[in-house]
Formats: structure tokens, C-alpha cells, sequence
């Protein structure tokens, strides 16, 4: 038993959740700088989960499954980038989508932030300001990314509508956000290919995209190296299961301003 | 999701049932955990523990809360556990439940009793002593050591 002695019984009460108040407020202030005692409580709290585990009885009513996957499909959930050490932004492109690489950019922030609040004493009301600021990103990126948002491009009044496609890259998260509008239906078994023109090097592919009815299309954050700094980025028309190099021509390309 | 449904949920109904005793509450309970999950799934993490058992341990918590009205103590990101079975197929948590009804079984029963209203009445340490005569400290020991009972059956 490693774990501090005078601490022993009330951490087996906070891994029940049954330690209130005063006690419970020491106990943390204590488990944030004990690691001894943070380790004996996640195994405390293993304990508690083979009691729970000793629960046994019907399964759920059927309908509790597509009640839940009816919420869930209500439920918008932003795809979370995989947080790296450093994380010095650059902004390619500046405009209104730029939030959707904010949130993102939070996102591994959060996560970061709840990564450490393990061993720091004063994150875990960090971590709820990020969580807080979280919600305010997520609420300023519905319109952005849910395919339900009605998107309107604004274009000279003379001009017919053009296809559009604006790219959001943080190079080193490797995190990109692709959105486009007006996009030209495609031919059966295609599909748009977004590639990513490195500095050097071969095109790299960035994602695989099928603009919707009205011509919406989106990427978000498709698996690319982090740290690949862009010089273009380009759209092809491949079949529908993707290529490796792009099939000439480009119908669409963009360099980084 | 649907696939996480189908492996735990059975789990989690269980729980939430055992602790509230009304099929509807516990299927509310159910229900919030999943999406929980659903929303804030790097909540969980894989490195420190099985899923089964964290969800089974989310369940339980939420489920006391529901019982007791109270609004949830714990946040779920803060539950981490050390290794525990994972429970996803059921012939692996039928071994597990019973080893752990054996464990309680061989307990005092001054000693399951505490541990049981404490852990499936979610009643505090004094309300226990309130209950059942005892003096506070005894009422604690009884819980750490029944928990570190179960622990070392596991470890054997």
C-alpha cells in the first residue's frame, strides 16, 4: 500500500462518489499533487467496477436501442484532431469558415488541457473554461459544417455562380478543412479528389468528396502527415474508390496566399 | 455506436436497473450514458482501463445520482480505473459476476451490508452508521476493506 494511510478510507468513499464537502474538497487538494494516492484510487475505483459488474439481469427493452440511435443521429459531433506537441497555428486563409479551424484547433487544445489536469492542481476549473469555450466554438461552427445549414455564396451580380472551393490547413496538426459549393454534379462511379501540393514531392491525397444535391461538399481533416508544408491545393475527378496520383486534368486549383 | 450499444448495453441496463429498480428510470440512465459517450468520447480513456468497466462505473455513478436526486458529482473525465475485466462477452461476465457474488458471499455480513447500501444505495458513510448503529469509523473501514477484499480474489 502505497497510498498515504490517513487518506486510505476516504479515497475507497471517493471512489464510490460518497465522499461530500469539506472531506472531499481536502481529498482532492490532496490528489492533486499525490500520485500515490491518484493510483490507489483508479484502483479503488477498478474495485468498484467489478461490483458494478456483478449486476446481471434482463437485457433492455428493444426499443431503448433505436431510441438511442435516433438521438444520436440528432446529435451534430465535430471530429476531434489528434493533438501534437507544438502547436503554432498557421493561418493560410482568412474568411468566415476560419472558425472551423478554430474548433478544431480547441478541440486538441481540450484535450490537451484534460490530459494535464491530471497532475495540475488548478486545471480542472481550466478545464471547464475550455469546455465552456468549447460549446460557445461548436455553436459557431453548426452553420459551417452540418449539411442541414443553408449555404448562400455571394458573387457579382452579373456573374453566373462558379464552382468554389476554400481549404483550412494548420500544417502542424496535419488538420485541414475543405468546404465547396456549386460544384458540377459528377458522372456515376466518380468522385472528387482533393490533393494537398507540397513544396516538394509528389501530390498528396487529401480526401475524397461528392458534392450533395446543391452542390455542397465538405472534407474534414482527412488522415495527412503532420507538419507537410502546402504550396497548392488541388481537385481531380478520380473513380469513386480514389487513386493515388492525381488523373489529369485539374479542374480546380488554389495556392496559399 | 450501434455496435457499442449491442456489446455493453446489457452491462449498463444492468446496473442502472439493479441500483434504481424501475425499468423506465433505468432506461433514461442507459440512455444518457450512451450519448455521453457519444458526445465526449475521448472521455474515456482506453490506456487506463476497460471500457466495460468504465461504463459500468459511469452507469453506477449516474444511476445514485438519479436515485438520489442530486446532480452528478463526479465529471465522467475524471473516472479513470485501473485495469478491470472487460465484460464484453457475456460467457466473461457471467465468470466475473459470479466470482464477485462469491466474494460478497464470504464476507461478514455487517461487512456486505455496508458495502452493498454504499455502493448500491449510494448512502453515505454516516448514514450507514445512522442505520445501522455502528460507529463511523468501522463503517469505513468496512467499505475500503471490502472493496480491497474484491480486489485481491481478482488479483489471485
Amino acid at each position: 500500500m502505497s497510498a498515504h494511510e490517513q487518506y486510505a478510507e476516504d479515497l475507497a468513499l471517493y471512489a464510490l462518489d460518497a465522499l461530500q464537502g469539506e472531506d472531499r474538497a481536502r481529498l482532492d487538494q490532496h490528489l492533486a499533487g499525490c500520485a500515490a494516492c491518484r493510483l490507489e484510487l483508479e484502483q479503488l475505483r477498478g474495485d468498484t467496477a467489478l461490483l458494478a459488474l456483478s449486476a446481471t439481469g434482463p437485457r433492455p427493452p428493444q426499443r431503448a436501442r433505436q431510441k438511442l440511435l435516433d438521438a444520436v443521429a440528432r446529435e451534430p459531433r465535430l471530429p476531434v484532431a489528434v493533438p501534437t506537441a507544438k502547436r503554432r497555428g498557421w493561418w493560410g486563409w482568412l474568411g468566415w469558415a476560419a472558425t472551423a479551424a478554430v474548433v478544431i484547433f480547441a478541440l486538441s487544445l481540450w484535450r490537451e488541457n484534460s490530459a494535464l489536469k491530471q497532475t495540475l492542481a488548478s486545471a480542472s476549473s481550466q478545464a471547464e473554461e475550455s469546455a465552456r469555450e468549447l460549446q460557445e466554438l461548436r455553436k459557431i461552427a453548426a452553420p459551417i459544417l452540418q449539411p442541414e445549414a443553408q449555404r448562400v455564396t455571394l458573387v457579382a451580380a452579373k456573374d453566373p455562380p462558379q464552382p468554389q472551393g476554400k481549404a483550412f490547413y494548420m500544417r502542424n496538426h496535419g488538420s485541414l478543412v475543405f468546404l465547396a459549393n456549386n460544384m458540377p454534379a459528377l458522372p456515376p462511379q466518380k468522385a472528387y479528389e482533393l490533393w494537398l501540393i507540397p513544396m516538394s514531392g509528389a501530390p498528396m491525397p487529401a480526401g475524397m468528396f461528392k458534392p450533395d444535391a446543391h452542390g455542397n461538399a465538405s472534407v474534414v481533416n482527412p488522415p495527412l502527415p503532420a507538419g507537410t508544408e502546402a504550396k497548392a491545393f488541388a481537385i481531380t475527378v478520380e473513380n469513386e474508390a480514389g487513386a493515388a496520383t492525381p488523373t489529369m486534368p485539374i479542374v480546380m486549383v488554389g495556392a496559399g496566399e | 455506436m450501434a455496435e457499442l450499444y449491442d456489446r455493453y448495453s446489457s452491462v449498463v441496463y444492468a446496473v442502472a436497473l439493479r441500483v434504481l429498480g424501475d425499468t423506465g428510470a433505468a432506461e433514461d440512465v442507459l440512455q444518457e450514458v450512451f450519448l455521453q459517450l457519444w458526445r465526449n468520447p475521448s472521455a474515456f480513456d482506453a490506456a487506463r482501463g476497460s471500457l466495460g468497466s468504465w461504463l459500468a462505473v459511469i452507469t453506477r455513478n449516474r444511476a445514485i445520482d438519479s436515485l438520489r436526486k442530486r446532480r452528478p458529482e463526479t465529471d465522467i473525465e475524471d473516472v479513470v480505473l485501473s485495469i478491470a475485466p472487460d465484460l464484453a462477452g457475456d460467457a466473461e461476465r457471467a465468470r466475473v459476476a459470479e466470482k464477485v457474488r462469491g466474494v460478497m458471499g464470504s464476507m461478514a455480513s455487517a461487512q456486505r451490508s455496508a458495502l452493498e447500501m454504499a455502493y448500491w444505495e449510494g448512502m453515505s458513510h454516516s448514514e450507514i452508521a445512522n442505520k445501522t448503529g455502528e460507529p463511523l469509523g468501522t463503517v469505513k473501514t468496512r467499505i475500503r476493506s471490502g472493496l480491497i477484499a474484491l480486489r485481491k480474489a481478482f488479483q489471485t
